[in-house]
């Protein structure tokens, strides 16, 4: 019976369909678009819905758009973007309320910030030296912001605004609370119930409460922790609570890492008769960060974005100088312009480092699985 | 420490054994930190009671029966300015969970859908979920609130010329919100609600009764849809006895505004909006990464016993991607909660926007911000609570 049946499909192939075709353009659409009546279907509504939004999308960012043009009222009669808008205020925009003739140097930072990021970017450079870098350029940067020295005239920084605000919010959040997060971190996994019982509620404290809570307490309540009479800069309120809330964050990320070291690490060690502390540093910590990497670069993904929030309490970043940018009444009709241009540059950086984060996590997989 | 090599040479002097006594040591880390934190605590505390005492500022709570004296743009408990500071809190954490709720339920849809298009054998329909997956995402939340909310008082049309919906009648959108249509309030829907009650009870003793069957005799039976017909069942039928009242509040429009119907502010549908459509993003990427961890030898092995398609889907992948997808599920549905926080930003009344007009008019911003920070403290571990439950629930059960 088997035996016949087994027969029966060994039929000439003649009366076989041939398959169907698999290569070139005409297979491709039939195993991507066509590979069933659903999909079919999908693809037609999908083309329809694209055929009814790309072209009024395209007019409006391109044909119709008007790029160059200094009146706002050449913008009124065009029916595209107004990017002239941008180009009319790009350094209101980029830099905010900075001295408009001293804005080279917040860009000069902005290109040596960039330059060390790029170079931490790759593994090859992850060297002792890289640490040296990080601070060389950041006494560099703040130098180039606040001046008083070398001839630079002093800006005070309730005049920093736009990018380098928001970047520097980020840099300096995630450099301070990285060794505060270690520390939490170790502490979260500490055997001393005191010290566990501290990090646990300040990690989940700060984690259960919203960022903006945690700017409101420090615009509001950290002024009145000080000593009577001191007083405290609003830009360094709104580090503060970055920081703290950043800190938190990234002590998670690290304990993931410490959680994914094997216990004959910590014993191999022991055996050598290492310290608490030499352990950790020489063995466990190397390691544990290597493997929280990707999960690091993902908050500060997470931290560029939120930055965004100190605009709630008045600080003039990226977001907040835009708006203050739109609020000229001959150019706040061309809004939707304004918030496209400053989402590009948080698309571009995210994107960047989610991309970047991607390419560490093979990178690391494979030399794991290995 | 001093102990760093494991000594097998005799302590030198007695002092030394002490100090190298492990319990002995930690026991002085433990004493010194909290020793740290309690002096820290204190000098602040000082500060503070210092500082507040130079600007005569009041302390304690009692702020909180006094009359806030604000008006509150929209509500779900009756509110008035006469009323107290603690009902003014009352209205925003009401309007924070409202928003919070909405969009879980509203997010984790569409994340879902998303997802599963992310893994579609559809090459348009992947890309098409892929752009708006990476967009959303790498765009700060706040600029995308004021996205959409000037999109929608300053784009869409005034309220004479709203949008209006050829499949769905009685749905209008423009500037000052959406409007859409209610059943008017009947006597009936009372009766309706403990029926659907009844229907649940029902439901669930239908369940268990499937399952005790299949169990005993192995023979399955259809679920889902004698649950649903259990589930709605008595409810549709006490409408249909009710005399069926079909009337609704549809809103009209008068001279400049819509009379009757339910409306939802500009504000709540852009926060809405933006939460959802910021989140689902994430969600999606939740499913998509959950269903792709489910190894493809499942899919074979399952298709190998002969089960359809569907029920591969229901019974072998989905129950096995839910464990991955859950836990990062939980901490976006967190997320969403804390971000509603951005709502003062487009002046929905929520949580946050009460306690900044409450601090900013008594002043008492110690107070307001523990008050604030509290309720989302209690929100925040309620979600983890019920999401570990849950979690617990799917999780694998090793034997």
């Amino acid at each position: 019976m088997a035996k016949s049946t087994q027969l029966e499909t060994r039929r000439p192939a003649a009366v076989e369909r041939p398959p169907a075709v698999r290569t070139g353009l005409l297979g491709w659409l039939h195993q991507n678009l066509f590979s069933s009546w659903f999909n079919s279907l999908l693809t037609v509504v999908a083309v329809l819905l694209l055929a009814r939004v790309i072209p009024p999308l395209l007019n409006w960012f391109v044909v119709n758009a008007v790029w160059t043009a200094t009146d706002p009222a050449a913008c009124k009669e065009a029916s595209g973007a107004c990017w002239a808008m941008i180009h009319e205020k790009y350094r209101l925009i980029l830099f905010g309320r900075y001295p408009y003739e001293q804005q080279w140097r917040p860009l000069l930072g902005i290109l040596v910030l960039a330059a060390v990021i790029g170079v931490s970017c790759n593994r090859t450079f992850w060297k002792p030296w890289l640490a040296d870098a990080w601070i060389g350029v950041l006494v560099v940067w703040f130098v180039l912001m606040w001046g008083g020295v070398l001839g630079l005239p002093f800006v005070p920084n309730n005049l920093w605004g736009g990018l380098p605000l928001t970047l520097i919010l980020t840099v300096i959040g995630l450099a301070v609370a990285f060794p505060v997060s270690i520390l939490l971190a170790l502490g979260r996994r500490s055997r001393m119930p005191v010290i566990r019982v501290i990090s646990v509620g300040y990690i989940e404290l700060i984690r259960g409460v919203p960022l903006i809570s945690l700017l409101f307490m420090a615009s509001f309540m950290l002024p009145l922790f000080l000593p009577t009479g001191a007083s405290i800069d609003e830009v360094l309120r709104a580090q503060v609570a970055i920081i703290m809330f950043s800190a938190a964050y990234l002590a998670e990320a690290i304990r993931g890492g410490l959680q994914a070291i094997p216990n004959g690490q910590y014993e191999a060690a022991h055996a050598l008769g290492l310290t608490y502390w030499q352990t950790q540093r020489k063995i466990i910590l190397p390691q544990a960060i290597t493997i929280a990497i990707p999960s690091i670069v993902n908050i500060f993904i997470g931290l560029f974005k939120d930055t965004s929030l100190v605009a709630i309490v008045s600080l003039t970043d990226l977001l907040l100088s835009m708006r203050q940018a739109i609020a000229d009444p001959l150019w706040r009709r061309f809004f939707v312009e304004g918030y496209i241009f400053i989402a590009m540059i948080y698309f571009c950086v995210c994107f960047f480092m989610s991309k970047y984060s991607q390419y560490l996590e093979t990178q690391f997989d494979t030399s794991r699985s290995r | 420490m001093a102990a760093s090599t494991a000594s097998a040479s005799p302590p030198v002097k007695s002092s030394g054994s002490l100090w190298r006594n492990q319990l002995f040591r930690s026991f002085l880390y433990q004493v010194i930190a909290l020793v740290i934190l309690i002096a820290v605590g204190a000098y602040l505390i000082s500060n503070t009671f210092a500082n507040l005492e130079e600007r005569s500022i009041r302390t304690g709570f009692e702020f909180l029966d006094r009359e806030a004296g604000f008006r509150i743009g929209e509500s779900m408990i009756p509110y008035r300015a006469s009323d107290s500071y603690r009902r003014a809190y009352t209205v925003g954490v009401l309007n924070t969970l409202r928003v919070s709720a909405l969009g879980i339920v509203l997010a984790t849809l569409i994340g879902v859908l998303v997802g599963i298009a992310r893994l579609s054998p559809n090459w348009l329909v992947v890309k098409l979920a892929s752009v708006y997956v990476e967009t959303v995402r790498n765009v700060p939340l706040l600029l995308q609130l004021f996205f959409w909310y000037t999109v929608i008082t300053g784009i869409l049309p005034a309220v004479r010329q709203a949008l209006s919906f050829r499949f769905l009648p009685g749905v209008y959108l423009s500037k000052s919100g959406l409007m859409f249509p209610t059943p008017v309030s009947h006597p009936i829907h009372s009766y309706m609600l403990g029926a659907l009650g009844v229907g649940l009870i029902l439901a669930w003793v239908y369940t268990r009764w499937a399952e005790r069957r299949q169990d005993m005799t192995g023979q399955p039976s259809q679920r889902l849809l004698p649950c649903i017909g259990l589930l709605l069942g008595p409810a549709l039928l006490v409408w249909l006895f009710g005399g069926a009242p079909t009337a609704m509040d549809v809103p009209t429009l008068m001279r400049f505004t819509y009379k009757g119907g339910s409306s939802i502010t500009p504000e709540f549908l852009a926060l809405l909006t933006g939460l959802t459509m910021y989140t689902a993003a994430f969600i999606a990427e939740n499913v998509r990464g959950g269903i792709q961890a489910v190894p493809w030898g499942q899919t074979e092995a399952a298709e190998a016993l002969g089960l359809r398609r569907s029920t591969v889907l229901r019974l072998v992948i989905l129950p096995q991607a839910l464990r991955i997808i859950i836990p990062p599920s939980t901490s976006q549905y967190l997320n969403l909660t804390k971000n509603s926080s951005l709502a003062v930003a487009i002046g929905y009344p929520d949580l946050v926007s009460i306690t900044n007009t409450s601090l900013n008019q008594t002043g008492q911003a110690i107070e307001c911000i523990s008050i604030m920070m509290g309720i989302y403290l209690t929100i925040s571990l309620s979600i983890s609570v019920v999401m570990n439950m849950y979690n617990r629930y799917v999780a694998l059960v090793e034997r």
